[in-house]
């Protein structure tokens, strides 16, 4: 069996080359170190299989993250099926935004604080480690699907019809996942005492 | 008039969808009316910023930059080997 491959091309290659950034995108969504690894694992192996039919028309590293979020969709559906959204209550009471985040007469608890310019927002390194924090604990279930739209920037029908949910239950996850992110970083990042503020 | 939850719903949806203008109207009023809202607003929208900016335009992300550790990257070396060895003899 023949290949057109060329003497740079090599999985190892890839390994060394894109590995890092398929692990961190996989990491992002899975969370878990082990099945983040077994992501790239499938990527690679599957990388394989097709190169012969890849054309060249992106990059190698867009090509392989596009194996990949086959494979992190594919995983994500197989969860799903397990524990569809919607049909449990998600998330206990104290995450439930119209518990936590606001009174009955659907006023603030905690008025959302004043976090400065954006700009200076987004120099600190503090706020990176804060958000990074925040991602790492609100609900996963909640985050892989914040991560869809956020870091991978699916539309909602597309993310939708992926992993046959409906919207308003999408909107409902994301109104959610920002409720509590917003809050997450306001108390580690804000309130955290930041000398850099 | 909507109250602060309502309209931080819609303010979150504006985000993923285009709001009717009705929908609008009554999210822009209590906008303009409410400090607390805006400030929600704002934040929302560094976050969308931030996790877009951070994705798109560093080659070293702040967010979740773990290089493949040595173990991992060592198993997956294994993997790919085993998987393009040429066929041993078969009998």
């Amino acid at each position: 069996m023949s290949r057109a491959r060329q003497d740079s091309e090599s999985p190892e290659r890839w390994l060394e080359e894109h590995g890092g950034a398929l692990y961190r995108y996989a990491l992002l969504q899975m969370r878990d170190p082990h099945r983040a690894e077994e992501a790239v694992q499938e990527t690679l192996l599957a990388a394989l299989e097709s190169w012969g039919r890849f054309a060249g028309r992106s990059s190698v590293r867009t090509w392989l993250i596009g194996i990949l979020k086959h494979k992190i969709l594919d995983e994500l559906r197989r969860s799903l099926r397990e524990q569809p959204y919607g049909d449990v209550p998600d998330d206990p009471p104290e995450d439930d935004p119209a518990e936590a985040h606001f009174t009955e007469a659907g006023r603030w608890r905690a008025p959302p604080a004043d976090w400065g310019k954006p700009e200076q927002a987004l120099a600190q390194h503090q706020f990176w480690i804060a958000l990074e924090q925040c991602l790492d604990t609100l609900p996963l279930r909640l985050t892989r699907l914040f991560i869809l739209r956020e870091v991978w920037e699916m539309q909602t029908d597309e993310i939708c019809k992926e992993l046959a949910i409906t919207p308003t239950n999408l909107w409902t996850m994301l109104h959610r996942a920002r409720l509590g992110l917003r809050n997450c970083l306001e108390r580690r990042w804000i309130d955290g005492g930041n000398p850099e503020r | 008039m909507l109250t602060c939850k309502e309209t931080s719903h819609l303010v979150s949806e504006a985000l993923d969808r285009r709001l009717s203008l009705h929908e609008r109207v009554g999210m822009r009023l209590h906008l303009w009316m409410c400090a607390h809202c805006r400030r929600f607003e704002t934040q929302l929208q560094l976050l969308r910023r931030a996790l877009r900016e951070d994705t798109r335009e560093r080659p070293e992300p702040e967010l979740g930059y773990a290089d493949l550790p040595p173990e991992a990257r060592k198993r997956l070396l294994a993997t790919i080997a085993a998987r393009t060895q040429p066929p041993s003899d078969s009998g």
